[in-house]
C-alpha cells in the first residue's frame, strides 16, 4: 500500500503518527524531527565551488557576493627561461588593476585596466544556475559572462584606429559542478570577437573552449589548473593553447592566487588568441593575483 | 494521499487514546542567532530554520539545526563559515538531544516564562558534548515558547580558527534560541 504513494509524505504522515504515539527517549524524538523537519524538501545553494572569482587567467563561475566589493591585483613576471641578465624574468612585468561589484547574490559588474598594451576592460557576469540540493535539485551550475576591452595604445603608424576598431568582445559560459567539497570542474565555452584585425588571414571570431579543475588540499589551500582550446583555424595555427597551474591560498578576505603560465595577459582578450609561449620550453610566467573583499552594504 | 496522512495520524492518535492531550510542541522555523563580540569585528549570524520538538510530559527536547541557514551580513563570512569552520557540506546538521531537569508538566499551568535547566548531547562540527544550559518556558494561548542563552567555545568543537584571523573571531561565541512550539497533532 504504501509504495502507491509519495514516499516523502507517506514519511511525513507516519512520521507525525509516531512523533503523536510515542513517550520516547530525545534521541528518539530527533528521529522524528528530523522526519518532520523535511529537510530534504529544502533547496540548498552550493557554495564556493571555487576560491576566487578567477580560476587563474579566467573567470570562474563565482561573482562577490551582494554588496561586496573585490579590488583585484593581478600580475605577470617575464618568463622563467629568460636567463639570469632578466632574473629570470622578475625584472619585468605586467598588471592589471581591477575592481568588482555583486549588484546582488547573482549580478556582477566589473572594470579593469592592463598594463599590457594600455588596455581598460569591462564586464558583466550572471550566475544564471546554480547548483543546488534538494527540490529542483541542479547538478550544475552556469554563469554566463560578457566582456569587452578597449586598447588606448598610440598608433603611431597611420591610419590611426578609430575607437571602434579598438574593442574585442568575449562571450562566454561557464559551466561548473563542485563534485565533491575539495574537488570542482569548470568547462568554458568561449566566443571572442575582434572589430579589427592586422592581417586578412586573421580571424575576427576566435571559438575555443576551455576547462578548468579546482582540487582542494587542505582547507585553504588548494591547486589550480586552467587550459583553453583553441578551435581550429588561423588563430589556432599561429598562437597556441593557454595553459596555467597554481595555487589559491585563502586568509580571511584575501585570495591569494600565485601560478604558472605561458599566457602574460590577464583578460580574455591576450590569453585566448594571443598566446605565444611554449610552456614545455620554458617560456612560463610566473605570476599571482590577489583579491580582497570589503562589503560596502550589508545584505538585507 | 492527504487523507493518508490524516487517517495515518488520526488512528494513532486514537490508539494512544485522548488522556494524553497536548504534550508535544514542535517547530521546524525557530530562530537561533549566534554573536562573536572582539575588539576588531562584531559577527552576528541568524538562522530561521530551526527544526525543534519539546515533549512536556516527558521532558525529552529535542534540536536540529540546518548549518547552511545562517545568515551573516557579509557575503563572504557566511561561505567561510560553511566551507573553513563549520564544514557544513561535511556536517550539515548541528542537533541537541537532552531532557529537563527535574521537570514537571504540571508546573507550565501558571503563566509567565519559567526557568528551566536542559541537559543532554549538543552536536557541532560532528563533536558531540554533555552540556547544561539555562532557559526559560512559558505557555502562551496553545503555543510553547522556548528562550535560551548560553555561549558555545568553538575549540570544543574542533572548530579551528587560524592565526591570522583570531583577533577577529571571538574564542567563545554567545548562542540565542528563540522558539514559537505549535502542539502535536
Amino acid at each position: 500500500m504504501a509504495s502507491n504513494f509519495t514516499p516523502g509524505r507517506l514519511a511525513a504522515g507516519l512520521a507525525l503518527a509516531v512523533l503523536s504515539a510515542a513517550p520516547a527517549c530525545a534521541q528518539d524524538l530527533l528521529q522524528q524531527l528530523n522526519h518532520l523537519a523535511t529537510d530534504s524538501l529544502r533547496r540548498e545553494y552550493v557554495e564556493a565551488t571555487f576560491k576566487g572569482t578567477r580560476v587563474i587567467n579566467g573567470h570562474s563561475i563565482e561573482t562577490p557576493g551582494a554588496g561586496s566589493l573585490v579590488f583585484l591585483i593581478s600580475h605577470r613576471f617575464g618568463t622563467l627561461n629568460s636567463g639570469a641578465y632578466e632574473f629570470f624574468g622578475l625584472d619585468q612585468a605586467t598588471i592589471r588593476l581591477g575592481l568588482e561589484y555583486g549588484l546582488t547574490d547573482r549580478l556582477a559588474v566589473g572594470v579593469g585596466r592592463s598594463s599590457l598594451e594600455k588596455t581598460f576592460d569591462g564586464f558583466l557576469k550572471y550566475k544564471l544556475l546554480r547548483q543546488s540540493t534538494g527540490v529542483g535539485a541542479l547538478p550544475i551550475s552556469v554563469t554566463l559572462l560578457a566582456t569587452s576591452a578597449l586598447s588606448s595604445l598610440k598608433f603611431v603608424a597611420p591610419p590611426e584606429r578609430s575607437t571602434t576598431s579598438r574593442f574585442t568582445y568575449t562571450y562566454q559560459a561557464l559551466l561548473a559542478r563542485k563534485i565533491s567539497p575539495s574537488l570542482s570542474v569548470q568547462l568554458m565555452p568561449t566566443l571572442l570577437h575582434r572589430n579589427y584585425v592586422d592581417l586578412s588571414r586573421d580571424q575576427n571570431n576566435v571559438y575555443a573552449l576551455g576547462g578548468a579543475v579546482r582540487q582542494k588540499l587542505t582547507k585553504r589551500l588548494a591547486l589550480t589548473g586552467e587550459y583553453y582550446y583553441l578551435l581550429p583555424g588561423a588563430t589556432a595555427d599561429d598562437f597556441r593553447n593557454a595553459l596555467a597551474v597554481g595555487f589559491d591560498i585563502e586568509t580571511g578576505g584575501h585570495v591569494f592566487q600565485l601560478h604558472f603560465t605561458n599566457a602574460q595577459g590577464m583578460i580574455e582578450k591576450f590569453f585566448i588568441p594571443q598566446t605565444t609561449g611554449n610552456f614545455f620550453k620554458g617560456d612560463i610566467f610566473f605570476g599571482f593575483n590577489i583579491s580582497r573583499a570589503f562589503q560596502l552594504h550589508s545584505k538585507p | 494521499m492527504n487523507r493518508i496522512i490524516i487517517l495515518a495520524g488520526l488512528l494513532s492518535w486514537l490508539a494512544v487514546g485522548p488522556a494524553l492531550g497536548q504534550t508535544k510542541y514542535f517547530t521546524r522555523t525557530g530562530t537561533i542567532s549566534f554573536f562573536s563580540a572582539t575588539p576588531f569585528e562584531d559577527i552576528e549570524a541568524r538562522n530561521q530554520q530551526v527544526g525543534a520538538a519539546v515533549d512536556v510530559q516527558s521532558g525529552q527536547v529535542a534540536f536540529t539545526v540546518p548549518m547552511k541557514e545562517f545568515k551573516f551580513p557579509k557575503s563572504l563570512m557566511q561561505v567561510h563559515f560553511n566551507e573553513n569552520y563549520v564544514e557544513s557540506e561535511k556536517y550539515p546538521k548541528a542537533t541537541f538531544t537532552g531532557h529537563l531537569v527535574g521537570f514537571e508538566s504540571v508546573q507550565l499551568v501558571s503563566s509567565g516564562p519559567r526557568q528551566v535547566q536542559v541537559e543532554g548531547d549538543l552536536t557541532i562540527h560532528g563533536v558531540t558534548r554533555h552540556v547544561r544550559v539555562p532557559g526559560t518556558l512559558e505557555k502562551q494561548g496553545n503555543r510553547l515558547l522556548v528562550n535560551s542563552k548560553f555561549a558555545v567555545a568553538s575549540a570544543d568543537y574542533n572548530i579551528e580558527i587560524p592565526a591570522l584571523v583570531r583577533s577577529h573571531v571571538a574564542k567563545t561565541v554567545d548562542v540565542t534560541v528563540a522558539l514559537a512550539c505549535e502542539p502535536i497533532p
